[in-house]
């Protein structure tokens, strides 16, 4: 008797944990965002990796923003580690504080981490992944590298499974490659919605989703970034700004830069 | 040996089968070649004798820690209380003359309560294993040239027919400090005895030391590691009874060759926990640059704690506490022993409007009580830059003077148009630190990519000489 229920307990079990690790369900697919809420950016399982690509090498450093804001949502207030590529440093500069914490991420919160090479970079992603401690882990890398191959994602998949936090790998220069990420991302700097006087505005990106293991469709967003709600806003790249921050200005605008005020 | 003294061929030294045919050091060369036309002779050499006589020292550390250089070509050894480590002390005198032999060295020895009577009795007299007063009386019996005096001071007692210790001890001592010094009878009780200066050893004391002695020297890293095992469990005891726990540990691997090499692990909270140490060992093995070579194998292991602090004690965690900011030290020092203490940092503020230093990043265990970043405006957009260069790197500029924000510039050979800009923000040098430091008008600006940068112009128009223009940083 005991031998039965034992086994039929172990058979619900195994069940549910199937159907937890199975993530393609027809359920989850979504044609786009409704605008106004952070939508599928806010839906980005955690305990899972997901791959960012630069469109260019240039917009590096809103790939690494992009990353970043990414982990602040999905750390949920817990430590941040940031594992930057020592060529990311000499390309594009070294992390700033207080630009860190001018966009709304608390610098005590994060932990950086150089690292040589590749190889360390995505050694240091596992054992960060390890820790009960850790919210989400930004891997900031430059170029193609032979480490990066489908045997290490699929470790960094399952060390971030095994664990609590989100990986987030962010290549620079690199190609997107297929990988076991749960999501593929290119991203690339958008012009930002000017403030008065025409000044540069908030930190606007320019997202596009290549691939989700979900079965969600491929789409480019523009996004901006808000540091008061420390939220991802969609911003429709036809109509204009989403949230008003100063005089409105209509695409045309944009280039001639000539003053309206609405 | 044949050195140069004041431009005369000297042997410095001669090896037993000279001395037996009657040649001492100090003769001329042109002497000792008259006696024994077969001398062989080689140049002297004493900064290879010294590195020689370091490396010996680095190889005795393990008899004990105290251990000292002792001029010329000598080693002093405290062994007090390591005797049981071999047995006992002459087990310990064993020891140390196997390794000499196997070294190569010839070894003249004495053990005695203090130091400056085994030195004597070493170099001056017959050498051996005294215990208290028999080092004493074996003292007495030495000639006054075992108290090292000055040539002069020497050839004065002998010729007052002093010419032993003992008749020097017999006599008061008053009178020989009015004529040889205040310090000679001070010099005489040492040497005798009487008065004990303990020995500034080579490198200082660990608060704890624990070490294993092999009967069969191990190779391979899974020995190691377990007699790491056992030496942590050992250490961890110790700190346990005094309420510590190490913040340094290092370990001395002793090959049986003679190499030494050490290896420290650093944690950011002082620590007991074997599991931890074990890991951390692992990590700085597998990180090392140089990978740990036991050659022959290692015969000693040496734990040492030179750096403890007292720990609170811990109370057991409650169901579902978060795990806080001890899971993160441990997290910081498992990636410090992998990749160095250098690559794991801290944002932390520093009070400077420049912008190169208002913040810096220091290795996570330096990093003081959270100090606060200036809170910027909700309205504003990010004004600093999330990423710097160092230094700032030049750019060719199109701008209208005098303080026209730029219209173009060329950075690293690409063009970019500006579309949006905002500035001047003017910031001045620091006077006070640099007297010539130049005044900076930053611009944010955003180019027809929607690429946003911070760009500065150094020094102003009118000024010489001609203001330059830089990027600092790049925005999101």
């Amino acid at each position: 008797m005991k031998n039965i229920e034992e086994r039929e307990r172990r058979l619900v079990a195994l069940r549910a944990g199937l159907a937890r690790l199975d993530r393609s369900r027809p359920g989850r697919a979504r044609a786009g965002l409704s605008s106004g809420d952070q939508g599928l950016l806010d839906r980005l399982d955690p305990r899972a990796v997901h791959d960012l690509y630069a469109g260019t090498p240039a917009d590096a450093v809103a790939l690494n923003a992009f990353g970043l804001g990414l982990a602040v949502r999905a750390a949920g207030g817990r430590p941040i580690v940031w594992a930057i590529h020592r060529l990311v440093e000499t390309e594009t500069g070294t992390p700033h504080g207080p630009g860190l914490h001018e966009m709304g991420v608390r610098p005590k919160d994060v932990l950086l981490v150089r690292a040589g090479d590749i190889q360390t970079l995505l050694a240091v992603g596992e054992e960060a992944l390890r820790s009960p401690a850790v919210g989400a882990v930004l891997l900031s890398a430059w170029g193609e590298a032979r480490a990066m191959t489908l045997t290490a994602s699929r470790r960094l998949s399952l060390a971030a499974q095994a664990g609590t936090a989100t990986l987030f790998l962010a290549r620079a220069g690199a190609v997107p490659a297929p990988s076991a990420a749960l999501t593929r991302w290119s991203v690339g700097a958008a012009p930002s919605t000017p403030l008065e006087a025409g000044a540069p505005g908030r930190p606007s990106f320019s997202a596009t989703l290549l691939r989700h293991r979900g079965g969600v469709e491929p789409g480019t967003w523009i996004m901006e970034w808000d540091r008061e709600r420390r939220a991802f806003l969609e911003r429709s790249p036809v109509s204009g700004a989403v949230v008003p921050v100063a005089a409105e200005r209509t695409p045309a605008t944009w280039r001639t830069g000539e003053r309206r005020v609405a | 040996m044949v050195e140069k003294v004041k431009g005369a061929l000297r042997l410095a030294a001669i090896d037993p089968a000279a001395s037996r045919l009657g040649l001492s050091p100090g003769m001329t060369l042109a002497d000792a070649r008259a006696r024994t036309p077969e001398l062989r002779t080689v140049a002297d050499d004493p900064d290879a004798d010294a590195t020689l006589l370091r490396r010996v020292l680095k190889d005795f550390g393990r008899f004990t820690p105290l251990i000292a250089l002792d001029p010329p070509h000598g080693l002093m050894l405290d062994v007090t209380g390591c005797a049981h480590l071999f047995g006992d002390e002459a087990g310990l005198i064993r020891s140390v003359r196997r390794r000499a032999a196997g070294v190569g060295l010839s070894l003249r020895w004495a053990m005695a309560d203090t130091p400056q009577s085994a030195r004597a009795l070493a170099r001056f007299g017959p050498g051996g294993l005294f215990a208290g007063q028999d080092a004493r009386a074996a003292v007495r019996r030495l000639s006054v040239a075992a108290l090292e005096l000055a040539g002069a001071d020497e050839r004065a007692l002998r010729r007052a027919g002093l010419k032993r210790l003992s008749d020097l001890d017999d006599r008061p001592r008053a009178p020989m400090a009015a004529r040889f010094g205040t310090d000679f009878p001070a010099r005489l009780a040492r040497v005798l005895g009487d008065e004990d200066v303990r020995i500034t050893p080579h490198r200082p004391v660990p608060a704890c030391v624990v070490d294993r002695i092999l009967v069969e020297p191990i190779v391979t890293q899974d020995d190691v590691e377990r007699v790491f095992q056992d030496l942590v469990a050992d250490a961890v005891d110790q700190l346990d009874q005094r309420g510590q726990g190490g913040r340094a540990f290092e370990v001395f691997f002793y090959r049986l060759d003679g190499h030494v090499r050490r290896i420290s692990i650093r944690t950011g909270q002082p620590s007991r926990d074997p599991a931890a140490l074990q890991r951390l060992f692992r990590e700085r093995l597998g990180a090392l640059a140089h990978p740990l070579d036991p050659g022959f194998g290692f015969d000693q292991i040496r734990l040492a704690v030179p750096w403890t602090e007292p720990i609170a004690p811990t109370q057991g965690r409650m169901e579902g506490e978060r795990p806080g900011t001890e899971q993160v030290g441990h997290l910081i020092d498992r990636l410090a022993a992998r990749l160095g203490p250098e690559a794991v940092l801290c944002f932390q503020p520093f009070g400077s409007h420049m912008p190169e230093r208002s913040s810096r990043l220091l290795p996570s265990g330096m990093v003081g009580p959270a100090a606060e970043w200036p809170e910027p405006d909700p309205e504003d957009p990010p004004l600093r830059p999330l990423q710097m260069f160092d230094p700032p790197q030049p750019v060719e500029t199109l701008a209208e003077v005098p303080d026209g924000s730029p219209l173009r510039f060329r950075w690293r050979r690409v063009l970019h148009q500006v579309v949006r800009s905002e500035g001047p923000e003017r910031i001045a040098g620091e006077w006070w630190r640099a007297p010539d430091q130049r005044t900076r008008d930053y611009y944010r600006v955003e180019d027809t990519e929607g690429r946003r940068f911070w760009l500065f112009r150094q020094g102003l128009y009118g000024q010489t000489p001609e203001p330059r223009w830089f990027i600092h940083g790049l925005f999101a």
